[in-house]
């Protein structure tokens, strides 16, 4: 059965008690939201992904496939919004598969919602769930307890109150798909520059009936620029006070050096002797 | 997901943390009710859903179909109440197809009661079950924390239905008119929406009868007096 192994939950539980601080894992401590348009749904993300207080991925992909029609914004554990996406991707292929019609987007909202029910939380799964189908245009947020919500726009993350800000000032009925992406790329920006847990770069994903664009990277307002001045040292900047020379043949005097036979080039392998 | 530094280590060695537990959860902080009268039921609820002091949404659908004219409204963990009422209206469904007719309202709480109740000590959900059928016409069930069920002429639920106690039982009256019991309703959920912080946003209701499942909207932006859709 498809799934993940607790059998560590309890030793780690025990430790943790006895004070051994547990490893941290990456958050995706983030920003991202999802917006309907007239005839399509734009998603977008930032791209820091954090380890307590150190950035740990300057540009990560927080916008995950899940069938060509069907993208995923994913925020909360980074681990375990990689591998929820990617679990039910592939159990929606089988299923498309199986039934000979493409994914639908509600079929996947409830793959993910009961999965993450199961789990009561532990999997630290927050996500924005956009696509279109043969019903229709679909946005949703699922919750790490397994709770969904269906808005005609939303954010997540620890920016989502930032972005969101820009949403309930900005938003407006029947927007055209230009208008969607501005929208949903200054909500990310907000989150980019007034929460700590987000930053670095906006990627955005467009998915209409006709086809789905990613926009890797498609504003990048935090570049590194050349230093105005050289911090290096020019040759010579240390003063040699003395020198000594050790002659290859007499390295055998400080180290001890031993020739190891290499085999036979190439990737064949001494299986037996 | 982050872990506390509070907890303690029991005789098994099992580590309990409850602020740990359900951290992060998102809460339906409701007001929720439903009114049976002449010629069937009336479901209401306000919209807000929360995450601790955020509101993760202020237009929620707190009123779910189970069945074509038996509802719910849900109160307590949006993840239980969803998932509870996903499997009573599967279930439903399949009665439906083998039986050839539609369950009653009774059926569906008998169902709703078995879930909640093998499963009280892994819920947080508060729960009224409201249906019209052919047989019994319009009737209300609670079943609250704890699992039991309840057969009543109204129910009220939720953490804004405290401050309405006093207002329904003066005002509640036995076979009401529809628009009479529209208006109770609203009344009702207006007063829960004004003292409870949790409550609040719209206010949705559903009206089940032999008509079948009749939606109404009311905004606050009109001190939710005119109806919209």
């Amino acid at each position: 059965m498809p799934g993940f192994d607790f059998s560590n939950y309890n030793r780690n539980a025990a430790l943790h008690a006895r004070g051994v601080p547990l490893p941290k894992a990456t958050s995706t401590g983030t920003t991202i939201v999802g917006c309907i348009f007239e005839g399509g749904v734009v998603i977008a993300a930032d791209t820091r992904a954090t380890s307590g207080p150190i950035v740990a991925d300057k540009n990560c992909e927080k916008l995950h496939y899940i069938s060509p029609n069907i993208w995923c914004a994913g925020a909360g554990t980074a681990a375990d919004t990689e591998f929820t996406t990617a679990l039910i991707s592939s159990q929606l292929e089988l299923h498309s598969l199986s039934t000979g019609r493409k994914p639908r987007v509600v079929t996947c909202m409830t793959l993910l919602k009961q999965h993450l029910f199961r789990y009561q939380g532990h999997i630290g799964a927050y996500l924005v769930v956009a696509g279109v189908d043969s019903t229709g245009v679909h946005l949703f947020t699922v919750h790490a307890h397994g709770s969904t919500d269906k808005l005609p726009y939303v954010t997540m993350g620890s920016g989502s109150l930032a972005a969101m800000s820009v949403f309930e000032t900005q938003w407006k009925a029947q927007m055209t798909q230009d208008e969607a992406v501005k929208l949903c790329s200054e909500a990310i920006l907000a989150g980019i520059f007034n929460d700590l847990g987000s930053g670095s770069n906006v990627d955005v994903a467009v998915i209409t009936p006709d086809k789905t664009t990613l926009k890797r990277n498609y504003i990048k307002p935090n570049e590194r620029t050349q230093k105005l001045k050289s911090y290096k040292f020019a040759r010579g900047t240390t003063a040699v006070l003395n020198e000594k020379i050790i002659r290859k043949e007499d390295l055998g005097n400080f180290v001890s050096v031993q020739e190891i036979h290499v085999a036979e080039p190439g990737d064949k392998m001494e299986v037996d002797v | 997901m982050e872990f506390g530094t509070s907890g303690s280590l029991s005789e098994d060695g099992i580590h309990i943390d409850m602020d740990r537990l359900k951290k992060g959860e998102v809460n339906l902080g409701t007001s929720i009710m439903a009114v049976a009268f002449k010629d069937g039921v009336i479901l209401g609820a306000d919209s807000r859903t929360t995450t601790g002091a955020y509101i993760a949404n202020r237009v929620t659908d707190k009123l779910t179909r189970v069945h074509d004219t038996i509802w719910c409204c849900r109160s307590g963990s949006a993840a239980d109440t969803q998932a509870v009422a996903d499997i009573v209206q599967y279930q439903l469904g399949l009665f439906a197809m083998m039986n050839g007719k539609p369950p009653t309202t009774q059926t569906a709480a008998a169902i709703f009661q078995e879930i909640c109740y093998s499963n009280k000590d892994r819920l947080s959900a508060g729960l009224i079950i409201a249906g019209w059928d052919e047989r019994h016409g319009g009737q209300v069930y609670a079943i609250p924390l704890g699992g039991s069920l309840h057969k009543q002429p109204y129910s009220i639920g939720g953490s804004g239905s405290t401050y309405i106690y006093g207002f329904c039982d003066s005002n509640w009256k036995e076979n009401m008119e529809e628009a009479e019991a529209v208006d109770f309703v609203k009344e009702a959920l207006k007063e829960a929406i004004k003292w409870d912080g949790s409550s609040g946003g719209v206010i949705r209701m559903v009206v089940l009868t032999a008509k079948g499942a009749d939606r109404h909207l009311y905004l606050p932006d009109t001190d939710y007096k005119v109806r919209h859709t």
